[in-house]
């Protein structure tokens, strides 16, 4: 599948059985099969229904706080000395990152539906506490479960979810990380098919998931196109995110898909860098496999046992991506580029000096990225970067990393 | 070609008017030396087939016992390959008795369907059940078993409808799966009586034998089922059992071949006095 050719309309992507090219489809269980085809019917009624999108869209304005601003960053553009530099601000969203979007989404679909109890994996907190948010606001019951190791590394996170009324449910099969509270939740699906709705986070699982995932969070682009617009009376010339399982990138990708002359990075998590086993690469360091219901590219050993992740941020920690970053890679539309845990700590303090913003450490992935690619892009150009979420939550991550008197006095 | 062992096997026990007691080990469990005297030991134990899990780092359709397999299995060094040797090994000494390899779908996708396919018919594998790959995923999958005369062995579940059945029984082989309960492997105990017409709904639509699993523990339970199946299926029952023998430094061989004996003897007697 590697270079394939592009096709004419990228949005005209998935077909009809959730198809990227030769990623995504259905793979799970038969017990399952029923569920995911009723929740693709129940979603494309949803999505052609005016009301749906109204109601989304009111949510969206005064309860998330949409749209959030682009953000044109004059320092680290002077800093970089390249292409002008807008942060597109999804950590000033409600609950601090682009996860509400989804959530928002899909818990007005699993209303729709009629679903009581809602489910939920999360790696680093930012979707479980998203999901707690939105099932706090419509008196839903909410059951998070999280890897045992990330529950411990991510406390406040877990303080924040049980507070908005979610039980958090430490998982401590395989490496008890992400991965394994993805297992777990399917588990719970398959047990629970009554009246059970799984709320995946990412552009991952099975069809409809990474559609419908990536359709709740295209309005990042969408705006973005407007704001741009507004401000510079152009379309930008490269956007940039960082990919884990791959919702914010998409997001932010999906209306420029189609103008060739935009040109779009995704930046891949890794870890202690390519050379070790160490990261979560897994464009960069997998091949294609099948994994939590999709075909797309994975970090597997030889045998296709599953391999795990590594990485500084939980939420890039996951060994898989969404299947339409593994289409769009094979067909040459984004690039996918890597940035180590040490790169993204360097933009992390990067950022908070110049410009006074905190980034999540996902983001800080794309921001290590910046200097090339405003170099690439050179001086007139633009760049758009998605600052998907807020780096309150890894404070501590950072403090034990490098010990919060190292960052001090830099840049 | 396998050589028709499944369908042979289930045409006997249909004449015996008994169903089939289809015991499951994990490959390698744990280790592959132990799991051969398990394999090698089961016909006479009165397994009339036998499915061998092929471990996987993440089987999302399995409960802890069986979970724990996998990860005792690929602790030990198991592989695909050392799974289809272990099958090779146990055809030596039994020509009779079906195999049928039962996992999830990438470490077969990474070694390659056909490969896959054309070496475990050659082991005297029979067929295969890829938990992770319904119907309309399982075109490349079962182009590649039938090429090599293996049955890809579809599953039904309490959620697969009628207009889902005949999807499911296009291309089915061998026998059917029907998942007793909607959950994993060990979790909720069977109801054989709620499971009745669903079986029966099953065969009728596939045209072949029903064999049922998850949530048959009990040599009662698996009794119950054997009265209204074509076969009774015990999994982490017997996972259990090496489980419980390795942690007490007891025999594991001696222990799960008691377990099944147990087991097979219900199953056999079920449906004697007309119950």
């Amino acid at each position: 599948m590697v270079n394939a050719p592009p096709p004419n309309d990228y949005l005209a992507y998935p077909d009809a059985q959730g198809r990227f090219g030769d990623y995504g489809g259905r793979y799970v269980p038969e017990t399952l099969m029923p569920l995911v085809l009723a929740l693709g019917a129940a979603y494309a009624e949803a999505k052609a229904d005016a009301a749906f999108q109204v109601e989304l869209g009111g949510y969206l304005t005064n309860y998330a706080g949409r749209p959030s601003p682009l953000y044109f960053a004059r320092r680290l553009t002077e800093h970089l000395g390249g292409a002008k530099i807008y942060l597109k601000r999804e950590e000033l969203n409600h609950t601090g990152s682009h996860k509400i979007n989804n959530c928002l989404g899909q818990i007005l679909l699993a209303r729709r539906m009629g679903k009581k109890r809602i489910i939920a994996e999360t790696g680093a907190g930012q979707h479980g506490v998203a999901c707690a948010t939105v099932c706090a606001l419509f008196g839903l019951e909410c059951i998070v479960y999280m890897g045992a190791v990330d529950v411990e590394r991510q406390a406040p996170n877990v303080l924040r979810m049980n507070l908005l009324g979610a039980q958090v449910r430490p998982v401590t099969s395989g490496a008890a990380t992400l991965k394994d509270a993805m297992n777990e939740a399917l588990r719970d699906w398959v047990s629970n098919v009554e009246d059970t709705y799984y709320l995946i986070g990412s552009t991952a699982g099975p069809h409809p998931y990474p559609v419908m995932v990536r359709d709740f969070q295209a309005v990042i682009g969408a705006e973005t196109r407007e704001q741009l617009l507004a401000a510079e009376g152009r379309a930008p010339d490269a956007l940039v995110a960082c990919v884990g399982g791959g919702s914010n990138a998409i997001g932010l990708f999906h209306a420029f898909l189609n103008d060739e002359a935009v040109r779009m990075f995704g930046v891949e998590a890794a870890g202690d860098g390519m050379a070790t086993r160490r990261h979560a690469a897994a464009v960069n360091g997998g091949r294609p496999g099948v994994l939590h219901g999709a075909k797309s590219y994975l970090l597997q050993d030889a045998d296709g046992q599953i391999l795990e992740a590594h990485s500084i941020s939980a939420g890039l920690d996951y060994p898989g991506i969404g299947p339409e970053h593994a289409w769009l890679h094979d067909v040459g539309r984004v690039r996918y580029l890597t940035a180590t845990d040490d790169e993204a700590l360097e933009a992390f303090a990067l950022c908070a000096r110049l410009e006074g913003i905190v980034p999540a450490l996902e983001s800080a992935h794309a921001l290590a990225r910046l200097p090339q690619i405003a170099a690439e892009v050179g001086a007139g150009g633009v760049v758009v970067l998605n600052l998907s979420g807020r780096g309150d939550k890894d404070l501590a991550t950072v403090a034990a990393r490098l010990g919060l008197g190292a960052l001090e006095g830099r840049v | 070609m396998s050589g028709g062992r499944i369908e042979a096997r289930f045409a006997d026990l249909a004449r015996e008017d008994r169903a089939a007691f289809v015991a499951y080990v994990m490959a390698g469990d744990p280790d592959a030396e132990t799991c051969l005297s398990i394999l090698e030991g089961l016909p006479d134990a009165g397994a009339d087939l036998i499915e061998l899990g092929v471990p996987f780092s993440d089987p999302m359709a399995d409960g802890p016992a069986i979970q724990r397999a996998a990860t005792r299995a690929l602790d030990g060094g198991m592989t695909v390959n050392g799974v289809l040797d272990l099958a090779r090994r146990f055809r030596t000494g039994d020509e009779a008795t079906p195999i049928v390899l039962m996992g999830y779908l990438n470490p077969l996708l990474s070694y390659g369907l056909e490969t896959f396919a054309t070496r475990a018919a050659a082991a005297g594998v029979d067929g295969v059940i890829v938990v992770d790959c319904p119907p309309e995923e399982a075109a490349p999958l079962t182009d590649a078993l039938e090429g090599a005369g293996l049955a890809l062995i579809r599953l039904a579940t309490p959620t697969t409808d009628a207009a889902r059945l005949a999807i499911v029984a296009r291309r089915a082989g061998g026998f059917v799966y029907y998942v007793s309960v909607a959950g994993v492997t060990g979790d909720k105990p069977v109801d054989a009586e709620k499971i009745a017409p669903a079986v029966a709904r099953v065969r009728q639509a596939c045209g072949l034998p029903v064999a049922v699993g998850f949530g048959v523990r009990t040599p009662d339970q698996a009794a119950a089922v054997a009265r209204v199946a074509d076969g009774a299926v015990v999994g982490s029952a017997l996972v259990d059992a090496i489980a419980e023998a390795v942690s007490q430094s007891r025999d594991p061989v001696a222990l799960v071949l008691d377990t099944a004996a147990a087991l097979a003897k219900a199953v056999q007697s079920a449906r004697a006095g007309g119950s």
